[in-house]
């Protein structure tokens, strides 16, 4: 089961790095895409099925089809690569990148230090997943409801307007009426 | 089961569902002749059926053409998808009792996952052509097809609290006594609709509607590639029948005179029927009307079903 893990967090690392690097804003979705499938896989790896399967229908299958909706519409040409191939200079990448490998190392150090377990995989059934979260953790569930019922009421909000007739005679009509 | 056992399953499975998706060219054609009264493909081969090689021959022969102005790689990526996300949520499924690829404990979210990945080939495919028609045709069929998702999803809930698993075998052997036809009628309906609207097939082919969007994402595409969303087209049909029967019709389980792999075929086909008549005899909706429909009928209806499913279950367990 370990080399599962690793080769799936190799393709997510190296798919991640692709995204951050890609210029073209449909590419870098896509392999955002290929970056939550790997996820979805080290989830699926570690015994959680549940989760990996989450992850591909919210995330790969959901989210990121949003996104692309949205850049599809902005229909993004080359010039958007320019502009982003002028912004991404290595001079903009240097300081960021240091002190992430300043983490990093901190990481690798800490790794190096802790005792070495080897990797047990106990399968968590989706029936154990939806047992804790209606038990112990139903504050959290509730307080998310909460999050999206204020995010649907917003979006409903934006997304009202009031009913126009663009034909002539269908508001000459209205006119009529109204009198 | 032994390893080579396993093997001869997958290949099966896989051989069966080309040729079905193939075969489904000349049965589509030869129905709804039937129900347009006039008589179809008959020419090549007994009552015709050879019409699926010649039809396969011509899109094998057909100039492969990718235009200039396409993002060539995701262009010739986007026809895959349809097929592999397809044929990967065929995994699940329980042909016969032990005749399953993989028996997965999260086996129906992992059909509903990977049709939720099938949405990409409409969206790539219409973005990478850089024609206006497919782009309107993926923005409509993004749209449509997120939203039906939702739907379809909620309405399978029903049967996941009935049966308490997301196993399929688990699924199939909770109707031992009833199929959830007749618990979740309306867990059924709602279903076979998002069920359509995801294959955007007729009467929710509105991504591709031909009368206004030419041909719509796959406006651009020629050859195999276009080949490739013509049998992704004939295996969502195939997929959605088979859930529908696995989830609602009892799948395989039947009375002692047939084998339970004959049921499933039967069954299965009959709801293929369905498709295809339904295609002959509705129209097609306006985008907004589909849409409309989805949120302010769909949903409603999914959540007060999944309400009074939940408050019955919870009932019957005291």
């Amino acid at each position: 089961m370990s080399e599962l893990f690793y080769i799936a967090t190799f393709v997510a690392v190296a798919a991640t790095m692709l995204a951050l690097t890609r210029l073209h804003p449909v590419h870098a979705l896509l392999y955002l895409v290929v970056s939550f499938l790997a996820v979805a896989m080290i989830f699926l790896s570690l015994g959680a099925p549940f989760v990996a399967v989450l992850e591909i229908i919210i995330y790969a299958g959901a989210i990121i089809v949003l996104f692309i909706f949205v850049v599809m519409m902005l229909n993004l040409g080359k010039d958007t690569a320019l502009q982003e191939k002028r912004w991404l200079q290595p001079r903009v990448w240097l300081i960021p990148s240091l002190l992430t490998l300043l983490l990093l190392v901190e990481m690798v150090l800490l790794l190096l230090r802790g005792s070495k377990a080897p990797m047990l995989v106990s399968v968590v059934a989706p029936r154990n997943v939806s047992l804790s979260l209606y038990g112990e953790y139903i504050i959290a569930v509730e307080l998310a409801g909460f999050l999206l019922m204020a995010g649907v009421v917003g979006a409903a909000h934006i997304g009202k307007h009031t009913k126009k007739n663009l034909h002539r005679y269908l508001q000459e009509e209205e006119d009529i009426k109204q009198k | 089961m032994t390893i080579m056992q396993h093997i001869w399953i997958v290949l099966g499975v896989l051989f069966v569902l080309l040729n079905v998706a193939a075969g489904l060219i000349w049965v589509e054609r030869r129905l709804l002749a039937l129900w347009q009264d006039r008589l179809g493909p008959n020419r090549a081969g007994p009552l015709g059926i050879l019409i699926v090689l010649a039809d396969t021959l011509k899109l094998f022969f057909k100039e492969d053409w990718i235009p200039p102005f396409a993002d060539k790689w995701v262009f010739i990526t986007a026809p895959a998808i349809v097929v592999g996300s397809v044929l990967m949520s065929f995994v699940i499924i329980p042909f016969a009792p032990s005749v399953v690829v993989a028996d997965l404990n999260v086996g129906l979210l992992f059909f509903l996952a990977m049709s939720s990945l099938g949405v990409y080939s409409i969206v790539l495919g219409g973005w990478a052509s850089n024609n206006k028609y497919a782009l309107l045709g993926a923005l409509r069929g993004a749209s449509q097809m997120i939203a039906y998702e939702v739907f379809m999803g909620l309405s399978l809930m029903g049967v996941v609290m009935l049966t308490g698993s997301f196993n399929m075998g688990a699924i199939v052997a909770a109707q031992k006594d009833r199929w959830f036809i007749v618990t979740q009628p309306l867990g059924f309906i709602i279903f076979f609709i998002a069920g359509i609207a995801e294959t955007h097939r007729l009467p929710f082919d509105i991504p591709e509607a031909e009368s206004e969007l030419i041909a719509g994402y796959h406006a651009e595409y020629s050859g195999m590639k276009f080949g490739m969303f013509f049998i992704g087209e004939y295996l969502g049909i195939t997929l959605i029948s088979a859930m529908t029967v696995t989830l609602f019709f009892g799948g395989w389980l039947g009375p002692a005179f047939l084998p339970p792999l004959v049921w499933f075929i039967v069954k299965t086909v009959a709801f293929i029927g369905l498709f295809i008549l339904l295609r002959a005899s509705l129209p097609r909706p306006r985008y907004d009307q589909l849409m409309e429909y989805g949120w302010k009928v769909l949903l409603p209806l999914v959540l007060a079903n999944l309400l009074i499913t939940g408050a019955i279950a919870l009932w019957i367990r005291k």
